[in-house]
């Protein structure tokens, strides 16, 4: 396991108006004041924490960090330690009602949104993932179940990928006959996704980290949104 | 210095009285914004049961007139989940909705990712929420994940006003209200509900059975106070769901001493660091749960858990682990113990971990089933049949 290194100068290529810069950002989300409200630095969260356990991955240095104003630190574990979180709300047991599993889903999507590149680093391979929420509307899908996807799950998975369509056809509910989505979405709903993407900023925020995934995502999106009457989806 | 007297644990009593709760009751809220315009609420409908939550305050969950808010992974991975929940629905005769205008909630990638933003899911979770009220129907959330997200998603879209204003926007240019749920209610409270119903039609003894239960951590971690809470189970000190089902069904649930923890899931890693998800599941749920109580099956109500802890077993068997426990959603065992059939309606086949002999240990012919499971595949390959109805489900 690598060591977490919190040392100030780990980081020394990047300005510390830049790293303030960021941490203002981190500030500024609107669901900041819900997540932050000090820290007893009791550990209660360490002691909760699935992450702290396998990772050198701490809710508590998240939480004081925030709370010290140390941007140094912040930029650190926003490089790094933000993306070790499982993301299960375990640490919500604060007694002061902090969330650092919260903290961390704002660092996140500030790393993201300014495409450090540690975020580009820990989104490596899960392109694919980004590619048929956004496509399909459903994040998973039966025909992602092959054995080159899932080795460590065993023999099972080549058993479902030998029957997977009469598998998916022997159930009951017609809406789940589909394999490239978990279940039968409209063609409309899909539209309205889109839009959604479209609007709240999301496709600009992908472009940012991942411009090949934007390219690919544009082009079945444009025809797709084209085919429903959308020539121009420019939104204010 | 003063000296309490001493109470032994077992004889200590929590009152509960939603009057000091700590939160404040969102629904008054909610209800506030929709006299001033600001939104409109989706009613529970009439034929509904009340459910205590965390800090006594009654949660009203919705029989009939249900729209099935589909999960990603139930749906993609282990279908019988939610079939299970739909053939439910139809033994007792319920009204549900099972839509093709829904998304999903999209919080998997966004707790994975970060690729998204608040504006982005609300818009997602409110354009679900008006498919349902157009159809006149009330949302029922399958995934653990979703119920979790959807409640913070609620709790914003009440307390901030600025988002209220984007996401209104968003909507109207989709040609929509923004519509929030009186309730965010998850189908495991729907079956919580329905267990004295389900008891009644069980079919299955299952008193020699023994389970162990996770807790999803979306369902009572998240917006805590919403989740469902029994004096009788566990003294209220941790919630009911679930456990509440399983004894109802005449089965002895045993505690361990990890189950507050999560199953390993952790969004990004169960898709690109599996070896987190391997190694947490089989050592701090799996090997836990065998080394204390050694139970036929464990039994839990999301998406994510039940993937995780049945997937993970296959690594830690190769590396001579404690493992071999069959994991099922509370919704499968309740169809079960009601006399579904374990591969047309269960789909046990999509889960990895054996599960033959707990299916044994309750009196059901392996074989036979399976081999009345393969005959309707052969119709589906021969052409014979295009695909498996309800009706053949339950012959």
């Amino acid at each position: 396991m690598m060591a977490l290194d919190l040392s100030q100068n780990k980081h020394t290529d990047v300005s510390f108006e830049e790293k303030e810069r960021l941490f203002d950002e981190v500030k500024s989300d609107s669901r900041w004041d819900f997540v932050l409200n000090g820290c007893y630095e009791c550990g209660i969260c360490v002691a909760a924490c699935p992450s702290a356990r396998f990772y050198d991955f701490s809710p508590r240095v998240i939480a004081q960090a925030v709370a010290r104003e140390d941007a140094d630190l912040v930029y650190t574990l926003m490089s790094d330690s933000i993306w070790d979180c499982s993301q299960c709300f375990s640490c919500d047991r604060c007694p002061r009602q902090n969330s650092p599993g919260q903290i961390i889903t704002i660092m996140r999507e500030v790393a993201v949104k300014n495409g450090l590149q540690t975020a580009k680093k820990a989104l490596e391979g899960y392109g694919r993932i980004i590619y048929k929420i956004m496509s399909t509307g459903s994040q998973v899908s039966p025909d992602m179940l092959q054995p080159d996807a899932f080795p460590d799950w065993g023999t099972h998975v080549y058993e479902i990928a030998e029957n997977l369509e009469v598998w998916r056809k022997a159930l009951p509910p017609e809406t789940l006959h589909t394999t490239e989505t978990g279940w039968k979405i409209d063609k409309k709903t899909i539209i309205e996704l889109y839009l959604i993407w479209h609007m709240t900023g999301v496709m600009d925020l992908i472009e940012g980290v991942d411009e090949g995934l934007f390219m690919i995502l544009v082009d079945v999106m444009e025809e797709r949104l084209e085919e429903a009457g959308y020539d121009d989806i420019t939104f204010d | 210095m003063i000296h309490l007297p001493i109470t032994k644990a077992s004889d200590r009593h929590f009152k509960i009285d939603p009057n000091d709760a700590p939160v404040a009751d969102l629904r008054e809220e909610l209800f506030q914004l929709e006299k001033e315009g600001e939104l409109e609420v989706i009613r529970v409908p009439d034929n509904h049961v009340e459910l205590m939550t965390k800090y006594g305050r009654m949660k009203k969950i919705p029989i009939d007139k249900t729209w099935h808010h589909k999960s990603c992974g139930q749906c993609g991975h282990i279908p019988g989940y939610s079939t299970s929940i739909f053939w439910l629905n139809r033994q007792f005769g319920l009204d549900y909705y099972d839509p093709t205008d829904q998304t999903s909630c999209t919080a998997w990638n966004y707790y994975a990712s970060a690729t998204s933003n608040p504006e982005a899911q609300a818009a997602v979770a409110v354009r679900n929420f008006a498919a349902a009220h157009e159809v006149g129907y009330f949302p029922l959330i399958h995934c653990g994940t979703s119920f979790g997200h959807y409640k913070e998603v609620r709790h914003a879209l009440i307390h901030q006003h600025d988002l209220r204003r984007k996401v209104k926007k968003i909507m109207e240019r989709l040609g929509k209200k923004l519509v929030l749920p009186e309730e965010i209610v998850h189908y495991s409270e729907w079956v919580l509900a329905m267990k004295d119903r389900i008891a009644e039609r069980q079919v299955i003894d299952m008193s020699n059975i023994t389970a162990t239960v996770h807790p999803a951590c979306h369902y009572h971690k998240l917006i805590e106070e919403d989740a469902i809470y029994d004096s009788e189970i566990y003294g209220a000190q941790r919630t009911a769901i679930v456990t509440g089902t399983l004894e109802a069904l005449g089965i002895n649930v045993a505690d361990y001493s990890t189950w507050f923890d999560c199953c390993g899931f952790g969004f990004r890693h169960i898709l690109v660091s599996r070896d987190f998800s391997r190694s947490f599941s089989v050592q701090r749920k799996i090997e836990v749960m065998k080394e204390e109580v050694n139970p036929d099956v464990t039994v839990t109500h999301d998406t994510g858990c039940v993937t995780t802890l049945d997937q993970s077993q296959f690594a830690g068997r190769a590396h001579d682990k404690k493992v071999g426990i069959p994991v099922m959603a509370d919704s499968q065992m309740a169809a079960l113990a009601m006399g579904a059939h374990p591969y047309k309606v269960l789909q046990l086949h999509w889960h990895n971990t054996d599960n033959k002999p707990f299916l044994r240990k309750i009196g059901i012919d392996v074989d036979k089933v399976w081999g009345e499971f393969q005959a309707e595949c052969d119709k589906i390959k021969s052409g014979e049949k295009n695909f498996m109805t309800w009706e053949d489900a339950d012959n």
